[in-house]
């Protein structure tokens, strides 16, 4: 015997009904399928339901029973329930005030109307997007000017922290990763040389695109992942906490607590940090040259310093501070955007490493460009 | 089920969180069908407590049985039967974010069971409606909602699977009394109806005198004493007198009188 059961009842199959058993939520998934399967057989005007063998009902069940008897009304049945306890009847009162059949909806083939919508609101969206972040800029351009005349304003200890946040604590990585892209440009760089007996040449190889382009490049993408994620995550929580909100209510300017700090921590340190990216990545180049091309590091150093320009090398630094901004801005702007839950975070994080990143190239092509027209 | 007398029996409880010791020795027992509230001051470990009985906080030593098993001894899919069996209501909702009210709900009954879909949002709406929520509510996510009605959807949540037990953490804390009496009422009504066991902790005096058959007053890292609320007035501790008949409680007191 199963545990629940909705069925014909034996001595008078067209006008009864049995219900009985246990109805409860662990049993329901059984009995919606006798129901489903029992309902479209009655035909009858008039029914009646036995409900002497109902055991326990719970609310869940109660609800069961109760839609039962709707669609069965729905069908022009008229339903009766006999022998059923008080407690039963009470609850199916009860469940009967508070519940409410869902109608079904049609599902209606709109699938070009759809994808024109979710086109033209995600249009919407871009475009607001933009509009805010002009905004954010211009309200960031204001904050700026104000600390400008009351220096006071500016956290010294929050910049000093982001500071070692952003720049010491992404040494090991950031230089370990320029030294490793020294090594593969040297690497390849050597077999294509050797063939021209230009080994010499190597050097210049090496120092070209570490300085002018790789050095700066590989460390703003890091720096991107790294910290542009952590500021748009950290502003992010603090917008679900409502600790922005308690902030403003204090007094504080969360442009001033919040964003300078991280930006100015960046624009700092990011030239240093591609300043040790350059050494790196000319010492990776440096030894490879020395395994293979039998070009000893005191010659590499010569030929370093009589063929290339110092512009080569500012010409990677300038764009440092520039790469700081975009990524700082950007992470921050990201962090005030987000709302309400924790998935927003999440989304709002992906969306600030992926436009850094973005950003960042972009802007290096546009300085590439540049730089070539000006000869520099 | 077992015909045992306790469902929720806690002996010997000491709890660690870090250095601090929050529990030691404590020992509570529940009822099957009861309706134990649980007072104590602010940071005495009522929310602690809970948590380790549901089985979120290791006890440091001590027997923790609900249902007459071994809370500290399950084996995972032990776990998920018997997290079918109770349903929790956090201090501070701990709804999913990122989910509308009326999706938290029928979250939990699709983990649970394999049901249809109109039946579980019909399911879900039932009890939002049964907590005192508007309809409209249901759409809405947890930032969006007041603090009350977070509440009351986490209590929606937590009533879902018609549990034997429901833990109640200050399910009426940011309610209005009118909503908080309706909330009581409901509380009381699936106690009554369906032989609910409830546990519950609440400041709320108007709760303790209006629903709870006996209440568990924890100080000094235990659980002082354990009786219906006009016993538990009368009895001889600092702290208990202070709780009960202090300023703030003057004003319930005739309250007190017509319970008797
Ligand atoms: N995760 C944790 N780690 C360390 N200590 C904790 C942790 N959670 C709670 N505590 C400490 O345990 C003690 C009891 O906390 P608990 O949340 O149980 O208080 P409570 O009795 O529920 O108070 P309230 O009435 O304010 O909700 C507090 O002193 C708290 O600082
Ligand atoms: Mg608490």
């Amino acid at each position: 015997m199963p545990d629940a059961w909705f069925s014909h009842h034996p001595s008078s199959p067209e006008s009864t009904l049995v219900a009985g058993g246990v109805w409860q939520l662990s049993t329901l998934a059984t009995l919606i399928q006798e129901i489903d399967a029992l309902l479209p057989q009655i035909t009858t005007s008039e029914l009646c339901i036995e409900c002497d063998t109902l055991k326990s009902l719970d609310t869940s069940g109660a609800w069961l029973l109760q839609r039962t008897l709707l669609r069965l009304e729905e069908n022009g049945t008229c339903c009766q329930l006999k022998n059923i306890s008080p407690e039963h009847q009470a609850l199916l009162t009860y469940v009967q005030e508070y519940g409410q059949q869902q109608r079904k909806e049609k599902v209606t083939n709109a699938w070009l109307a759809n994808s024109l919508v979710s086109i033209g609101q995600s249009c919407l969206f871009s475009w607001n997007e933009a509009l805010r972040f002009i905004a954010f800029l211009g309200h960031m351009v204001t904050t700026t000017g104000r600390v400008f005349k009351n220096p006071a304003l500016m956290r010294v200890t929050a910049t000093l922290h982001h500071m070692e946040m952003v720049g010491i604590r992404a040494l090991p990585i950031v230089s370990l990763t320029a030294f490793l892209i020294g090594v593969v440009i040297a690497y390849q760089g050597a077999t294509l040389l050797k063939q021209f007996g230009a080994n010499i040449f190597i050097v210049d190889l090496v120092a070209v695109s570490i300085l002018r382009e790789l050095g700066i490049l590989i460390t703003a993408i890091i720096v991107a992942g790294r910290s542009g994620s952590a500021f748009t995550a950290q502003i992010g929580m603090m917008k679900v906490n409502e600790e922005i909100d308690a902030m403003r209510t204090m007094g504080l300017d969360p442009m001033i607590v919040l964003l300078l700090p991280r930006l100015l921590a960046l624009i700092l340190t990011l030239p240093l940090l591609t300043f040790i990216a350059d050494f790196a990545g000319l010492a990776g180049g440096a030894l490879i040259s020395w395994i293979t091309l039998d070009i000893n590091p005191i010659l590499f150093v010569q030929q370093l310093q009589t063929v290339i320009a110092p512009s080569t090398f500012y010409v990677g630094i300038i764009k440092a501070p520039v790469f700081a901004a975009v990524i700082a801005l950007v992470g921050c702007f990201c962090g005030f955007q987000v709302s309400g839950n924790a998935e927003s975070v999440g989304r709002r994080t992906t969306t600030s490493v992926v436009l850094s990143i973005f950003l960042v190239i972009i802007m290096d092509a546009v300085f590439s460009i540049f730089f070539s027209e000006i000869d520099f | 089920m077992l015909g045992e007398e306790y469902i929720i029996d806690v002996q010997g409880l000491t709890t660690r969180l870090g250095e601090y010791t929050i529990h030691e020795r404590l020992n509570l027992t529940v009822r099957r069908g009861e309706i134990l509230g649980i007072v104590g001051g602010s940071g005495t470990g009522k929310s602690v407590l809970m948590k380790t009985i549901i089985g979120l906080i290791k006890p440091s030593s001590g027997h923790i049985r609900v249902f007459g098993q071994d809370i500290s001894a399950l084996s995972e899919s032990e776990r998920q039967m018997i997290g079918k069996r109770w349903g929790v209501l956090f201090q501070d909702g701990a709804l999913f974010s990122s989910l509308t009210v009326a999706q938290n709900v029928e979250a939990v009954l699709r983990e649970a069971y394999s049901l249809p879909r109109d039946l579980v949002s019909e399911l879900a709406a039932l009890k939002i409606k049964m907590v005192g929520l508007p309809p409209e509510a249901g759409d809405k996510f947890p930032s969006e909602l007041s603090g009350g009605m977070r509440k009351r959807a986490g209590l929606a949540r937590a009533l879902v699977l018609d549990p034997e037990i429901v833990f109640l953490d200050e399910p009426t804390a940011g309610l209005d009394p009118i909503a908080a009496a309706a909330l009581d009422e409901l509380i009381q009504y699936l106690q009554k109806t369906l032989g609910l066991t409830v546990l519950i902790v609440t400041h709320d005096l108007d709760s303790l005198y209006a629903i709870c058959d006996r209440v568990a007053a924890l100080a000094e890292k235990q659980v002082l004493v354990t009786a219906p609320l006009d016993e538990l007035v009368k009895y001889p501790h600092p702290w208990v007198q202070a709780y009960f008949h202090g300023v703030r409680t003057r004003e319930q007191e005739p309250q007190a009188m017509d319970v008797n």
